[in-house]
């Protein structure tokens, strides 16, 4: 099971010769890659062997398990995470308890320096009796499975950056995966959930180079996080002109224009959404009639109401502009008796001049 | 960066404490010198009056924007990129529909925006008329005699909301929220210096149009 | 040991200052257009007579005294102080660079009054003993003989005694309940008695009650000049009190600029309270009159004139349609000049000006912006309304080998009275 390469799994789903060339050309044209590439991409996924991966689920909603598990029709995408040796799911997997761990040990030891490891979720610091898997806290088996890895993979924007466990105030002490790990090599794949292209891209790079893709300050692949929502929204040009959508169910929404007014984070937010789209190129938020809400972003749940423009500022100017209004009168009364002091005690000094006093009259 | 895990973040900063934390600056700074103005007040008058105070007050605040002939004829330059400056950057302010929704956010009041890339061409000709301005400033020998190092200050933190809006609206620093943040921040570097500089004439200039236009009603100048 | 000194002059700086002098000083943005409207930038291209330059001290102290942040910058010794030496330096520019003329206050963008504040800023020099010599022998003249110029009752006596067997009219002095008081000018007296002559006759025909003062017929008023209120107030004191000795109704200020400002508006706040009878200028008054009917004048003077304003009666003074109206009355060839009215330019020897020997070779430089205005209109004659000004203006015009009359509005208003009753 394991010698089998990718291309004979495809071969034995019914999958073409044809329709996998034409994967791999999506594939490479999705990579950022030029079109020579596609042969080379081509040969290394035929040949690709089955690498282990072992999916931990800690502070997590498992949408990001649904987003790439419930497709309504097999896709290559689906295929390829089916073509891995996904030796440990809890969520997934029959197994459960001693059993399961014990799968787990057994597939770190196996491929000892060679499996992947895909993280789901935030790992809780303040009390490991947040979260604990067969009375292990995430944070040892975090450690414990990390330590045989050759790569890891943070799916979804609670395990790329601590996503809603994370948000304040955060109870738990959520951090994020890439902010423990730090001797191994962590694609960050953010989300709520990711777009499930994106996630079987990245381990498809992975198969083809047997290396991680070029990663942004944010540790996510460029290739699929280089450009903003804003930057390829079809709805851009409505932005350039100046047409705004003021409610969601006016005359500018009806005819589609820019969201930014409702909310839209698609100007600070990079991810494929608007390229790749959802369920199968159906759709994505912002043809739906949504805005963006920047869910592939660190700390995307603080950064103001999903409804408010993003020029809108967040926090309590409104109670500080309050307490200055009333520390600005308070001064500035006190500061005008001050004032008002000052001319009097002035015109208390007042020596009153007479034309004796001029020095040019007292030489004569 | 350092004192930030990711551009986010520091948006996040600016959008949030920051900009608290400027605005409550501006509105103890802006009520002090209001009040220090206000309350210093002035001696009755008691000169038989020829024309009312009000009446020549509120004329002069409008009439002041208009400028004779013959000191247009002298000085084109300083009025003419003033006037371009001045509706160019009002523009720019009151009519991006990013501002008017902060505005809207903050003071209730809305209006109507323009089409961006018309903004983007009122931001262009701010920005070259502030640089215009400067150059005169460095040039004209009563401008280089009158200039303090307060006047140039004013002038960079007045530029650089304008630079670096340019520089988000068009997407040239990456990540977004970076080029954001740094404008966000500009704007509250002005703020902060407001109300301690010349740019509290936006305020003043008004109180000064009506005092200067109330002495001249109650003469009966023409303003 | 003087009283007049550095301290005295700080203190009455912050004395003088006022919620106008904060806005002003807090709305100017360096803009420069100030030094454009000034005559002693624009004919000498020297920055340092911009106007609102000529106002830093009075900043200095507002900067440092009445605004939190200058406080705080002086405790931490980071602001300018005023010292002796820059006083020194900045006399030059308040007496012999400016001449109060307003103009700078009417093209200010933002609206400052500059020339208000250059007048509070001669209040600091005058107590820190940086008046002029000129200005001190002046005012002292007028304090201890009554007149500037050193007229005494005497001189002036002199020359009604002549008016009256030159005309057969008769020049009322002290007359008690008259309707009004005349005031003049010691340039008048001397240089100009055609002034008091044509009062005289105007005011016969139009059946006006008057009179002059023997005690306090003296308008000019050096403390305005100099910047003293103190001094100010004694002169306007007895003017006051003249007036209401005499019980009459209105006091008429004569053609002489400042003796406008002086009565008309700084007067009631000087001596702290309103008159009980009514200032009005010789201006007015005549237009009054020619408006109701009792003053007629015949014929009209074809030679091409205009009409130099003097800053003080309309700048400053709100008397700007009057002059106009009764040049038009006896004039068939007035013009004006490009700017005139409220934008007039100055003569260059207002506000103390001229009284400054010091200035002279400055004041002849300046008088360049009225020689290019009249050049502009090419007339025959100029006509003013200000003793000053007049005075000023034939020495220019002598000075620039411009050979034209300079001539008084009233004087010209009296040589076309309609005479009907001979």
């Amino acid at each position: 099971m394991t010698k089998q390469t990718l291309y004979e799994m495809l071969q034995q789903q019914g999958i073409s010769r044809r329709g996998f060339l034409k994967y791999c050309t999506a594939l490479t044209s999705l990579m950022a890659l030029p079109p020579a590439m596609i042969p080379t991409v081509a040969k290394a996924l035929e040949s690709a062997k089955r690498p282990s991966v072992i999916w931990l689920s800690f502070q997590e909603c498992t949408g990001c398990t649904e987003s790439l598990t419930r497709s309504h029709s097999p896709t290559i995408e689906g295929l390829i995470f089916d073509h891995i040796s996904l030796d440990y799911h809890h969520t997934l997997q029959a197994a459960s308890g001693e059993a399961a761990e014990h799968a787990r040990e057994q597939a770190m030891k196996d491929n000892y320096g060679k499996y992947l490891v895909v993280v789901d979720g935030s790992i809780p610091l303040a009390d490991p009796g947040y979260s604990t898997i067969a009375g292990i806290s995430n944070l040892d088996m975090l450690n414990e499975t990390v330590a045989g890895a050759a790569a890891v993979i943070a799916v979804g924007t609670c395990a790329a950056y601590g996503g809603l466990p994370h948000a304040d105030p955060n109870p738990t002490g959520a951090v994020s995966a890439s902010s423990l790990i730090k001797d191994k090599p962590v694609i960050n794949v953010p989300g709520c959930p990711p777009i499930p292209t994106v996630i079987s891209g990245v381990l498809a790079h992975y198969l083809t180079f047997g290396s991680i893709p070029e990663l942004d300050d944010l540790g996510r692949p460029k290739v699929f996080y280089g450009q903003s929502i804003h930057d390829r929204c079809y709805r851009r040009p409505f932005y350039d002109k100046g047409l705004f959508a003021e409610t969601f169910d006016d005359e500018g929404a009806k005819k589609g224009w820019c969201l930014y007014r409702l909310g839209c984070k698609g100007p600070m937010t990079y991810n494929a959404c608007a390229t790749l789209k959802w369920n199968q190129q159906t759709s994505w938020p912002v043809e739906s009639g949504h805005g963006c809400l920047g869910c592939s972003e660190p700390n995307f749940w603080d950064a103001g109401s999903f409804y408010q423009a993003l020029s809108i500022p967040d926090g309590d100017y409104a109670k500080a502009a309050g307490y200055a209004v009333a520390a600005g009168v308070v001064l500035g009364a006190a500061a005008g008796y001050a004032n008002q002091k000052i001319k009097a005690e002035s015109a208390a000094e007042h020596t009153e001049v007479s034309v004796d006093d001029f020095s040019l009259n007292k030489k004569q | 960066m350092e004192f930030f895990s990711n551009a986010n973040d520091f948006l996040m900063w600016t959008k949030g404490s920051a900009f608290t934390i400027a605005v409550s600056i501006f509105i103890v700074g802006v009520l002090v010198r209001l009040l220090e103005i206000l309350l210093l007040g002035r001696k009755t008058d008691y000169s038989e009056p020829r024309g009312t105070e009000w009446k020549g007050g509120l004329k002069n605040i409008i009439s002041r924007s208009v400028v004779d002939k013959g000191t247009f004829k002298r000085a084109p330059f300083v009025i003419v990129v003033g006037y371009i400056w001045h509706i160019a950057f009002l523009v720019v302010l009151l009519f991006f529909v990013p501002h008017i929704e902060l505005i809207k956010a903050i003071l209730g009041l809305q209006w109507p925006g323009l089409a961006t890339p018309l903004v983007d061409a009122f931001a262009v000709v701010a920005i070259v008329s502030m640089l215009a301005m400067l150059w005169h400033r460095m040039t004209h020998p009563v401008m280089k005699f009158l200039t303090t190092y307060e006047d140039y200050l004013v002038w960079l933190v007045t530029f650089l909301p304008l630079i670096t809006g340019y520089i988000a609206f068009h997407r040239m620093i990456a990540p977004y929220p970076l080029a954001l943040g740094l404008h966000i921040l500009s704007v509250e570097i002005l703020l902060i210096v407001f109300p301690f500089s010349k740019l509290m004439h936006a305020f003043t200039l008004f109180i000064a149009r009506w005092y200067t236009g109330a002495m001249m009603g109650r003469k009966g100048i023409e303003s | 040991m003087s009283k007049l000194n550095l301290e005295q002059g700080i203190n009455a700086l912050k004395e003088q200052i006022d919620g106008p002098t904060a806005a002003f000083f807090s709305s100017c943005v360096h803009c420069g257009l100030c030094a454009e409207a000034c005559l002693f930038y624009t004919e000498t291209n020297d920055p340092k007579y911009t106007p609102i330059n000529k106002v830093e001290p009075l900043r200095r102290v507002w900067e440092s005294e009445y605004t939190l942040f200058g406080k705080l910058k002086k405790a931490l010794g980071l602001s300018k102080p005023v010292t002796d030496e820059m006083l020194s330096e900045w006399e030059t520019l308040i007496y012999d660079g400016c001449t109060l003329c307003g103009r700078c206050s009417m093209v200010c963008p933002v609206g400052n009054d500059i020339t208000g504040m250059i007048r509070k800023v001669r209040e600091g020099l005058v107590a820190s003993d940086h008046a002029p010599e000129g200005l001190v022998g002046a005012s002292t003249r007028a304090v201890k003989i009554g007149s500037p110029m050193g007229v005494r009752l005497k001189a002036l006596s002199a020359q009604i005694k002549h008016i009256e067997k030159d005309t057969g009219l008769t020049i009322p002095i002290d007359v008690e309940g008259a309707d009004y008081m005349a005031l003049l000018s010691s340039m008048e007296i001397i240089n100009f008695p055609e002034y008091i002559e044509s009062l005289a006759k105007i005011f016969k025909q139009a059946n006006v009650t008057w009179t002059i003062s023997s005690e306090a017929f003296e308008a000019t008023n050096s403390g305005i000049q100099i910047g003293s209120s103190d001094i100010a107030r004694e002169l306007v004191q007895r003017v006051v009190d003249a007036a209401e000795k005499l019980k009459v109704k209105t006091v008429i200020s004569p053609e002489c600029g400042h003796a406008y400002t002086a009565i008309r508006w700084e007067g009631p706040n000087l001596i702290g309270r309103p008159y009980p009878f009514k200032v009005i200028h010789i201006l007015e008054l005549l237009d009054e009159l020619q408006q109701s009917g009792r003053l007629k004048t015949a014929g009209k003077l074809a030679k091409k004139l205009t009409f130099h304003d003097p800053c003080q009666i309309v700048r400053k003074g709100g008397v700007e349609a009057q002059p106009r109206r009764l040049l038009n009355s006896v004039s068939s060839n007035f013009v004006e000049m490009s700017e005139h009215g409220n934008m007039n330019w100055c003569c260059g020897g207002g506000g103390g000006v001229s009284a400054n020997e010091r200035a002279d070779e400055l004041r002849l430089k300046v008088f360049n912006r009225k020689k290019i205005q009249l050049e502009e209109v090419n007339v025959e004659v100029m006509v003013t309304a200000c003793a000053n000004c007049r005075l000023v203006l034939e020495e220019g015009l002598e000075e620039n080998n411009m050979d034209m009359p300079v001539i008084g509005l009233t004087e010209l208003i009296s040589e076309h009275l309609l005479e009907d009753r001979e």
